[in-house]
């Protein structure tokens, strides 16, 4: 029986033929010819697989690995023996002994005339397009020599660009219909806010009733800009206005970094993914001409003092005043995505969420009071940036609620891939930069702050310190740690027994603390279907990222994406974290310092839940 | 719509010849399902849609998968421009459709039938309501039918929502579940994975009302029509310039001279065989015969006569691929788009010869590089009526004429 919870039309889900257990088995391995080449292969691999692993390139353009399969574009169409039609290689599983032919002059003109189409109804200037140099249509039509339009050319722009949402910018004139998008949407994240509408020339992708973005229950993970081939889709890119601020003495800018982006940077720049610029970066953004830079692990930190405490109440409460209303488990908060993507599906459930603030709009709050105080800047002039792997971080510093300092606490979300583009623009060689650290009075975090941009980081940051809090002891594992909480499985669940715990925990004694992590908001829907079920009662803390990977995942990050490429921003990510010398959150000397000097009265108190707390919105599914 | 058809005798030597209701189903549960696949296969009967799949191999393959749930799922979405034989079957023979599917659903092991009519007959539907009602009443639907323990089978009527496309089999599975009319890869084939993932025979109307004669009558009876290799009789849906356009029952292997006499057409310049997908025939290869071997057409024929702009007819059809293309792969969505184009640009004398043959090109990729047989099939009006008609449309009168 097919699954029905998934949306995707099965037109849309890859035919796939199970790769059988043992290969050695008779009719495991196939063998095929392809260009007179004789080579073998499990059953079950389609021809693109068979022809990359054995260094035959194809081209393609709707195929991605992290999406099903659609074979919609034709552009990796190749020639099977015995067939009157050529064939979709990404579609097509081996199931029997074949000879294919990738190059042959059918093949050639088909691809050909295929690319010379999609250009054809591509309003692409490449010179005034935000993916030049970084476009796969750009490339395959490099590829496949297009020297000139042989069916023509759009000369004007069709479709208004859709500038309504504060973090995507959707650009239906440069729509290539590869169907990615909603393949990402439905499929991938579940949320379902594109699709397809009309048919033949009139066919587009649209929204519910082809309302603008702001206006459908897009959660703004910025998923689908990381997967589109062309510029269509892209996020909105405030960098004028920094530059702006930059530009005015009378402006003090501040720049807070995540650790995602710097895990990612170097690849705008060429590098492989894995490798960290952190101290790098540091530089570049003061050579750039941001007056301070600061590093958002910090807020991290504090974000972990605040939601662990949040967790210890909520669990004391439970436990000890056999309190109903107190909701377990609790739901991180940290990513915007996710919490818009709670308010519109499970909108009941928003007590689950704790209330501690994202470290990014923490930060804001920080920098426009306590840090305006002690450096004597009116907070008027003080213009916060942060740094973010996201796109959804954008639309989270321009809500109505994030202005507890009394100003927007964070001006504006910048994505990696912008600010790349500030850097190039500023004539930096990123790689090549001096090493420099961040600025005080917030200066060096913490490693478990760092984890946060990896899946499970959050739970492995908030376990080391609730461990610690609640037993005195570290948490028992092998150099902190806590392989339960790392890897790309989508929903990852285990425990910790506590045991010998201080008195002031006295109630916790024994018990054996649950966690669960999930990343893409489809793995976030099958977790808040549990709950739904009350299958998730004995479950004390749930991490939620809506991005796959986590935030080195996000809507924001240098394109292409795939799991490969994701896994090694992760192990870069880890290997800085092991290097540090501080990689607990609570103790991390500045966050001590913050609370000594500004909020004396310690995490979750009444100032603490003015600044770095928040509440939710009951959006559901239609936005009236 | 009305049915505007007179419910008159009709003639023909196989499908419309005597049959009576319920006999087939009767004679199926008594011979069983090898006997009914051996003469199914005995009499080559091929699918009728047009493309030509032998039927009793797609039985086979359903009836041999195991599976808890197999569908028998009857296409009546009939779209092709100049079809409507199927009209004339559910209207006035829908016992032997209906027949035809309870015989195949009893082949292959399923209980479940869904006919999957065309939205624009909606005015028929009380009346084939009425006739299933009837059939259930006669235990020829229903429960243990005619007494045959086991073996329940039930038609349900779904209606089409006015795409073109649902009438390839994949785009019309995906219909059924729900989902935007659009076709799906294949591999996988509907009888491995078809209806909500489970092995599903599609077969045109008919197709399914040529089963319950051959069941009757045997598969020597009906192999002594048609030629070798397309046996049995068609039935064609003749429309334009003749003076007796409808449906006709002839056999396979007729040739378009013979037609064109039968239906009274004169003055003729060519046939379109094939509605919008087919091809276009000039009056100099009319002894080219109806066949799956020669002409193949799912029924539609469209003549026209002399004072007819075959550029024109083509700009006809090739806006209607335009349109009906579900928009999914790039060849069958922008391709069209650039036929047409092409079309117009030769209408206003506006074109070269090199841009004709990139043109001609690109019908060449639609054909092999498309995704399902819409955009495969959609640049045979385009290359046959350029090829055939050349002289016509590149001269003074033919409107391609300003090109220096």
């Amino acid at each position: 029986m097919p699954d029905t919870i998934k949306r995707a039309p099965i037109s849309q889900q890859p035919f796939k033929v199970e790769k059988p257990l043992d290969l050695n088995a008779i009719g495991g391995m196939i063998s095929i010819q392809i260009n007179e080449k004789k080579v073998s292969v499990p059953l079950g691999t389609t021809i693109l697989e068979a022809c990359r692993d054995n260094h035959i390139h194809i081209p393609t353009l709707c195929h991605h690995p992290d999406l099903c399969i659609a074979g919609v574009c034709r552009v990796c169409v190749v020639e099977v023996d015995g067939m009157r039609t050529l064939q979709a290689s990404c579609s097509f599983p081996i199931t029997a002994s074949i000879k294919i032919k990738t190059s042959s002059e059918l093949v050639r003109k088909a691809r050909r005339n295929i690319i010379d189409l999609l250009l054809s109804e591509h309003h692409g200037e490449c010179y005034a397009c935000v993916k030049n140099k970084n476009c796969e249509l750009q490339t395959l039509s490099k590829e496949y020599g297009v020297d000139n339009m042989r069916f023509g050319h759009v000369k004007e722009p069709v479709y208004e660009v859709d500038f309504s949402s504060t973090s995507l910018v959707r650009d239906m004139n440069k729509c290539v219909l590869c169907r990615r998008c909603i393949r990402t949407c439905i499929d991938l994240q579940e949320v379902g806010v594109l699709e397809a509408i009309n048919r033949g020339d009139k066919t587009q992708i649209s929204t519910f009733y082809d309302k603008p973005l702001q206006d459908v229950i897009c959660i703004n993970c910025g998923q689908c800009l990381n997967r589109c081939p062309t510029g269509a889709l892209y996020s909105n890119d405030p960098s004028d206005e920094i530059w702006r601020a930059i530009d005015d003495p009378q402006k003090h800018v501040v720049i807070q970094t995540a650790p995602s982006p710097r895990a990612a940077i170097g690849e705008e720049f060429g590098y492989a993914p894995g490798h960290s610029f952190t101290p790098e970066l540091n530089t570049a953004l003061k050579r750039i001409g941001f007056d301070r830079v600061f590093d958002t692990n910090f807020t991290a930190d504090l974000t972990i003092l605040e939601e662990g405490t949040e967790l210890l109440t909520r669990l004391k409460k439970a436990i000890v005043d056999k309190d109903t209303t107190v909701k377990l488990p609790q739901f991180t908060s940290c990513s915007p995505g996710w919490i818009k993507f709670i308010e519109h599906f499970y909108p009941e459930h928003l007590d689950y969420l704790s209330t501690a603030k994202s470290p990014q709009q923490m930060f804001g709050a920080i920098i426009k009071t306590f840090y305006a105080q002690e450096q004597g800047i009116d907070p008027k002039d003080i213009v916060s940036v942060s740094l973010m792997p996201c796109s959804a971080k954008k639309f989270e510093c321009n809500r109505p609620e994030m202005d507890a300092s009394g100003f927007r606490d964070v001006d504006y979300g910048l994505t990696t891939r912008e600010l790349a583009k500030m850097i190039r623009e500023a004539g930096i060689f990123l790689p090549e930069l001096p090493k420099s650290g961040f600025d005080e009075p917030f200066g060096e975090a913490s490693g478990a702050g760092l984890i946060f941009g990896a899946t499970g980081g959050v739970m492995e940051a908030a376990l080391r310190t609730v461990y610690e809090l609640v037993t005195g002891r570290e948490v028992p594992f092998e150099n902190l740690r806590i392989e339960a909480c790392r890897g790309f499985e989508g929903i990852k669940e285990a425990s910790v027994k506590l045991e010998n715990v201080l008195p002031a925990y006295s109630f916790l004694e024994g018990v054996n603390f649950k966690f669960m992590v999930a990343h893409g908001t489809a793995n976030a829907k099958q977790v808040m279907e549990l709950l739904r079920e009350g299958k998730l009662s004995d479950v004390h803390f749930v991490e939620i990222m809506a991005c796959p990977g986590g935030c080195l995942g996000g809507g924001g990050q240098p394109i292409p994406t795939s799991e490969e490429i994701r896994k090694q921003r992760a192990k870069a990510i880890y290997a800085e974290e092991e290097g540090l010398p501080i990689r607990k959150s609570h103790e991390n000397p500045h966050v001590k310092y913050i609370y000594e000097k500004f909020i004396p009265e310690g995490p979750c108190s009444e100032l603490s839940h003015k600044l770095l707390h928040t509440h939710y919105k009951k959006r559901g599914r239609y936005i009236i | 719509m009305e049915n505007n058809f007179k419910k008159t005798k009709r003639e023909g030597v196989v499908i419309f010849s005597p049959y009576e209701s319920g006999s087939s189903i009767k004679k199926a549960l008594e011979i069983g399902r090898e006997n009914i696949l051996f003469e199914v296969r005995e009499s080559k009967m091929k699918g009728r849609g047009g493309a030509g799949f032998p039927t009793a191999t797609k039985w086979m393959l359903v009836a041999a998968s195991r599976a808890d749930k197999k569908y028998m799922i009857c296409n009546a979405d009939e779209g092709e421009p100049g079809t409507f034989k199927d009209r004339v079957l559910l209207t006035e023979y829908p016992a032997l459709v209906f027949d035809g599917m309870v015989v195949g659903g009893y082949t292959i092991g399923s209980e479940i039938g869904i006919l999957y009519l065309r939205g624009e007959y909606i005015f028929m539907l009380e009346e084939l309501e009425d006739f299933l009602q009837s059939m259930r009443k006669q235990n020829l639907l229903g429960k243990n039918i005619l007494g045959k323990e086991g073996f329940n089978f039930d038609i349900a009527i779904r209606l089409g929502s006015g795409a073109y496309v649902c009438g390839e089999e994949t785009a019309l599975i995906e219909s059924l579940e729900g989902h935007r009319g659009e076709p799906r890869n294949r591999p996988p084939y509907p009888v491995n994975t078809g209806y909500m993932g489970y092995p599903t025979v599609v077969n045109n109307v008919e197709t399914l009302a040529s089963i319950p004669q051959i069941i009757t009558k045997g598969a020597d009876w009906f192999k002594a029509h048609g030629t070798d290799k397309s046996t049995g009789s068609k039935l064609f849906s003749v429309s334009g310039d003749c003076e007796k356009p409808g449906v006709y029952e002839l056999p396979w292997g007729t040739s378009l001279n013979e037609l064109v006499e039968i239906v009274g057409a004169t003055n003729t310049k060519a046939i379109q065989v094939g509605g919008a997908s087919g091809i276009c025939i000039p009056k100099s290869q009319f002894d080219r015969k109806l066949s799956y071997e020669d002409a193949s057409t799912g029924g539609s024929i469209m003549i026209f006569n002399q004072s007819r702009k075959m550029l024109k007819v083509l700009k006809n059809f090739m806006e209607f691929f335009v349109e009906e293309s579900c928009g999914q792969c790039t060849p069958c969505r922008i391709g069209n788009i650039k036929l047409l184009e092409g079309v117009v640009k030769i209408e206003k004398g506006d074109y070269t010869f090199s841009y004709i043959n990139s043109l001609k090109d690109l019908s060449k990729t639609m054909q092999v590089a498309s995704k399902c047989g819409l955009g495969q099939s959609s640049p045979n009006p385009f290359i046959s009526i350029l090829e055939n008609f050349k002289d016509e449309i590149f001269s003074s009168n033919g409107n391609g004429a300003n090109h220096a």
